[in-house]
Order: C-alpha cells, then sequence, then structure tokens
C-alpha cells in the first residue's frame, strides 16, 4: 500500500515535469494566440497536479489549497487575456503572434 | 500491477496525448478539445490521489467555466487554421529541441529529489483529508487570501468589460 502510494506520488510528479514541458513547447511552437494562450493554461494545471502530489506526499492540505489559489488566478487571467485578444484580433484583422509585433494596440 | 496503478498508467497516458495532440492540430478549436481531454484526465488522477474536492473543482471550473470561455472566444473571432511562416519554422527549429531539453532536464531531477525523499522517508505518509478539513483551513488559516481572490476577479471583471467594449 504503500510502496503503491509512493508509485503513485513519483509518477504524477514525473508526469507534471512533462505536461509542463509540453506546454513550454506549445508555447514557443503555436503560432494562433489563442492557442498560445492555451499553452500557458496547460503550465498552469501541470504544476497543479505537482501540488496535489506534495500534498499527498507530506500528508497536509496547504498544497490542496494553493491549487484553488491558482484556478482563481487562472481564471481571472483567462477573463482579462481573452478580452485583450478580442481587441487585438479587432483591430488587426488577424490571431497570429507574428502580426502582434508592437505593444500599442 | 494494481488497479490504481493500471488506472494511473491510462489517465496518465491520456492527459499526454492530449497534450501532443494540443501541439500536433492546427486548428484551434482541436486545440481546445485536447485540453479539456488533458484537463478531465487530470481530474481523474486528483481523484486517485485522494483529492476529491480539487477533482470536482478541476471539472467544472477548467473543464466547464474557462474552457467553455475559450471555445466561445475561438467561435466568436472566427478563428481558422493557422498559418506557418518562415519566422515559425525557425520557432520550430529552435524551440523543439529547447523544450526536450527543459522537459529531460525537469524529469531528470524530479526523479532524482524523489529517490532523496525515499530515502529520507518523508513520501507516503499521506492521509486521507476530507473536504470538511479543507474548508476549516480555507475559512480559518488561509480567511485573508480568500478575500483577497475576490477583489481580483472583481478587478478582473471590471477589467474585462472596459477592454472588450465598442469604443464610440
Amino acid at each position: 500500500m504503500a510502496a503503491q502510494s509512493q508509485f503513485l506520488i513519483t509518477g504524477s510528479v514525473i508526469l507534471s515535469a512533462l505536461l509542463f514541458g509540453l506546454g513550454v513547447v506549445a508555447f514557443v511552437f503555436k503560432r494562433n494566440i489563442i492557442t498560445v494562450f492555451m499553452s500557458i493554461e496547460l503550465m498552469l494545471n501541470a504544476v497543479n497536479l505537482a501540488f496535489v502530489a506534495f500534498s499527498r506526499a507530506w500528508g497536509k492540505l496547504d498544497g490542496q489549497l494553493f491549487v484553488f489559489f491558482v484556478i482563481v488566478v487562472a481564471a481571472a487571467e483567462a477573463a482579462v487575456g481573452l478580452a485583450i485578444i478580442i481587441l487585438i484580433a479587432r483591430n488587426r484583422q488577424s490571431l497570429n503572434v507574428e502580426r502582434v509585433d508592437s505593444l500599442k494596440l | 500491477m494494481t488497479g490504481p496503478v493500471i488506472v494511473f498508467f491510462a489517465l496518465a497516458a491520456l492527459a499526454l496525448g492530449g497534450a501532443v495532440s494540443l501541439i500536433l492540430r492546427r486548428h484551434p478549436i482541436h486545440s481546445a478539445l485536447s485540453l479539456i481531454v488533458v484537463m478531465v484526465a487530470l481530474a481523474g488522477l486528483y481523484l486517485l490521489l485522494g483529492a476529491e474536492f480539487v477533482a470536482a473543482v478541476q471539472v467544472i471550473v477548467y473543464g466547464g467555466a474557462i474552457m467553455v470561455l475559450f471555445v466561445f472566444v475561438i467561435m466568436l473571432l472566427n478563428a481558422g487554421i493557422e498559418e506557418r511562416t518562415n519566422l515559425s519554422r525557425m520557432a520550430g527549429l529552435v524551440g523543439l529541441p529547447l523544450g526536450f531539453f527543459l522537459t529531460m532536464q525537469l524529469v531528470y531531477w524530479v526523479a532524482h529529489s524523489e529517490s532523496q525523499m525515499n530515502a529520507a522517508g518523508i513520501a507516503a505518509g499521506g492521509s486521507a483529508a476530507s473536504t470538511r478539513d479543507l474548508a476549516v483551513l480555507l475559512f480559518r488559516d488561509f480567511v485573508f487570501p480568500f478575500e483577497l481572490t475576490s477583489f481580483l476577479i472583481l478587478i478582473a471583471i471590471i477589467a474585462a468589460l472596459v477592454l472588450a467594449q465598442k469604443e464610440s
């Protein structure tokens, strides 16, 4: 039972590292501004998995609590970020990140 | 191999497949659906790790609210297949090896530190924690950060309204 729990924790942390790496690759590789934004969400999810796994490993709930705060921040970030994306798409008629080359809208 | 281990491998394969599909698919709506698969698989992993409430919140807030917002914006902007340019090929050439390197580094150091943790006997001390314990912790010890998050969401709502309105 302890060995199985140990395996689940180790596996989850390694999976979270893999997912974070894939999120970084997606962030660099994707050209659509919405997909770039989605890869940020993927990285946040990977970090959440590590939080939950360590919460289980230490037998404490603080890690799960941090997941809530991360989710709240992600929701706020998604609302503001998508509003900015709509604004950019309206002003530039394009969703390609290469067209967004100055800070001015 | 026992039941939980098999379920873990199935969910891990689902999550990794979804993440790879997010990268390979060129249409944003396909990428969004792949991301939903990743999030639901992660919710299953949270259940496996004994975090029931986090799993429920993951499905409702991430899989429900945030991804619906994404799909909504994709449809609103009528986003099509992403175009490839010389610059994007360059980003692929440089970014893919670097991302692969970063991932391998992360996995190596995580596995390394895990074996150290085993030696120190830290892990596997997890006890079953209820949603009630979580609520006590959230509303007693972390009540001030919790109230701060409501301000954060309020500011985000106002910001989204101001940004998205049409200029008159």
